[in-house]
């Protein structure tokens, strides 16, 4: 039976893109640039992070303008903690990982009751309240965020080494992407294409598609904060403009430059944009200029992304 | 046994009262048929009875239990599965897949034989593997008729199954709900009066959102105010 939905796993491709990915600390060593490693590190969180978002938008149709919310969660639960003297990523990272699926839960089953524009002006009003929030509290640091002295404990490997810290992060994205997956090719993931495809019908057979989205938002929102907590323990600060609309509308650029609806849409508009960033960053100041205009070049001529031209030429 | 029992039920858009006062008894294994010219209210009575709309009055019972404020999705757990006027499927999935998703939905299982089973039942096996956007009119129709049945709904509500078919396409649904007659207990809304005269156990007629007449088929076809508002003096006799 033809299964039009099946993701299947590309075993060649796959293991070749891993093994570029584990190989990659070993040659910026080699090159002299262990900076880089830092900055991979910082592109496989956001990774996480935009991958999250694409479940939502490509996979559930929920066009989330307020997932920067979700990442600060994670952030600002992980710099909480550690100062009250929570050193174990362990403990950390779950955390940050409930805070945003709690805080996705509370944005979700409000804004679930609306569709289409309202949804996205509802997502982005529920950010930018929590960041004027963080804005407003002083033990949240108001603008000036906070900062950690120290990166969390991950049991015997030592995450203040940058090599051990990048390995973490790429062993997190491959799970949350191994996960994806597994979520996407299982009778939920058929649901949630269908409530895509037709939402109206899919109650009219028999589906709780409010359940279903608030729990497909919730696991997102999990992603985000997770990631957010990568990002604080790696960084060592936080501030407020993680959580600012403009963080929220580069996450989206991202899926939509890596494909939207693709298992690996946001992963790699994760890459492109941060990537195109760092390269022409310290050339032009006008950079948001170049991403615009690519943005633009990949709505009009690449609809599905980089994703979908690299399946175009395989 | 009573499967379906509606009281008093009222629907009002604005200034129109496109459903006024209706009731309706559906005994088990019955085929009960509403007519009724364009905006009589028949398929806002639809969305009244599966879920799709909130009656302003009025209570629908089902099975003996009250669902007037259940979700739709509550009815079609319960046993109470619609179609649709308009073609509503999953044009993205193919013809199985789409069927299989009703069965998953209505029942909670991933049952692909069951999905099989009612790809026959419809005739489209041939087209099984095909993306349901990718299929002609009257197979769009059949495919539209085959997720009612897939979730295995005791109770069809089906919104003019045989519109814009042509008479070889019509013949194949008359018989498709032949075949189902007494294995489900069925409210057909249907403008093909040959269809509805053929299949009909009991017929009610709606005009101007409020029934006019209710009725075994040759109750209504004597009906004076039912032909004047609707049948027309020329029609079946
Ligand atoms: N969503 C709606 N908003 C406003 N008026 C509606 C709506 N749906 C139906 N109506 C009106 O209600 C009446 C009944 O419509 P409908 O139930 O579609 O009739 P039928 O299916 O018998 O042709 C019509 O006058 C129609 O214009
Ligand atoms: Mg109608």
């Amino acid at each position: 039976m033809r299964n039009t939905l099946y993701i299947p796993l590309q075993p060649w491709p796959t293991l070749g893109v891993v093994a570029v990915l584990a190989l990659l600390p070993l040659a910026a060593a080699t090159l002299g640039q262990p900076f880089y490693v830092v900055f991979a590190t910082r592109v496989l969180i956001y990774a996480l992070i935009a991958t999250s978002l694409n479940l939502l938008i490509g996979y559930g149709g929920m066009v989330s303008f307020g997932h920067a919310a979700f990442v600060g969660a994670g952030a600002y639960t992980v710099a909480m903690l550690m100062p009250a003297g929570v050193a174990s990523a362990w403990l950390l990272w779950p955390a940050a990982l409930l805070a945003g699926a709690g805080f996705a839960f509370l944005v979700g089953a409000v804004s679930l009751r609306t569709r289409g524009v309202y949804f996205i002006m509802i997502t982005l009003a529920f950010a930018q309240m929590a960041y004027y929030l963080v804005l407003s509290l002083r033990v949240l640091g108001s603008d000036d965020g906070l900062t950690l002295g120290n990166r969390p404990s991950l049991g015997l490997v030592d995450l203040n080494r940058d090599t051990t810290f990048y390995y973490a992060a790429l062993a997190v994205l491959l799970a949350a992407l191994a996960g994806m997956r597994a979520l996407l090719n299982a009778p939920l993931g058929r649901a949630l294409h269908g409530i895509r495809d037709n939402e109206t019908r899919m109650e009219a057979i028999g589906f709780a598609t409010y359940r279903l989205k608030l729990l497909v938002f919730v696991i997102a929102g999990a992603a985000a904060g997770l990631g957010g907590g990568l990002l604080v323990s790696l960084n060592g600060l936080v501030g407020p403009n993680l959580l600012n609309w403009t963080q929220s509308g580069v996450l989206m650029i991202m899926v939509i430059l890596g494909g939207a609806g693709r298992l690996l849409g946001g992963a790699l508009g994760a890459v492109l944009l941060l990537v195109v960033e760092e390269a022409i960053a310290e050339h032009t100041i006008h950079w948001p200029l170049v991403i615009g205009v690519v943005l633009l070049a990949v709505v009009l001529f690449a609809p599905q992304g980089l994703s979908g031209l690299m399946r175009r030429r395989a | 046994m009573t499967m379906l029992s509606v009281r008093g039920l009222h629907k009002h858009f604005g200034g129109v009262l496109a459903v006024d006062d209706v009731g309706l008894e559906l005994a088990e294994g019955e085929l009960h048929a509403v007519i009724g010219p364009n905006g009589a209210g028949k398929t806002t009575l639809v969305h009244l009875l599966s879920g799709a709309l909130k009656p302003d009055a009025g209570v629908i019972v089902l099975d003996g239990r009250d669902v007037t404020r259940l979700a739709m999705h509550r009815r079609v757990r319960l046993g109470l599965a619609r179609s649709y006027q308009i073609t509503s499927v999953f044009p993205h999935f193919t013809v199985l897949e789409n069927l299989a998703l009703a069965v998953q939905g209505a029942t909670g299982h991933d049952d692909r034989d069951r999905a099989r089973a009612e790809l026959g039942a419809v005739g489209l096996g041939a087209r099984a593997d095909d993306l349901a956007g990718a299929l002609a009119h009257g197979e769009r129709r059949r495919l539209e008729l085959g997720l009612a049945l897939s979730t295995g709904a005791p109770l069809l509500l089906l919104d003019e199954p045989m519109a814009g078919m042509g008479p070889e396409e019509t013949a194949r649904i008359v018989d498709l709900l032949s075949a189902l007659k007494r294995k489900r207990t069925i409210l057909l809304v249907e403008h093909d009066m040959d269809a509805v005269f053929r299949l009909a156990d009991r017929i009610t007629t709606l005009v101007d959102g409020r029934v006019i007449a209710s009725g075994t088929p040759d109750e209504i076809r004597r009906h004076p105010e039912v032909r004047r508002a609707y049948l027309g003096e020329d029609g079946p006799r």
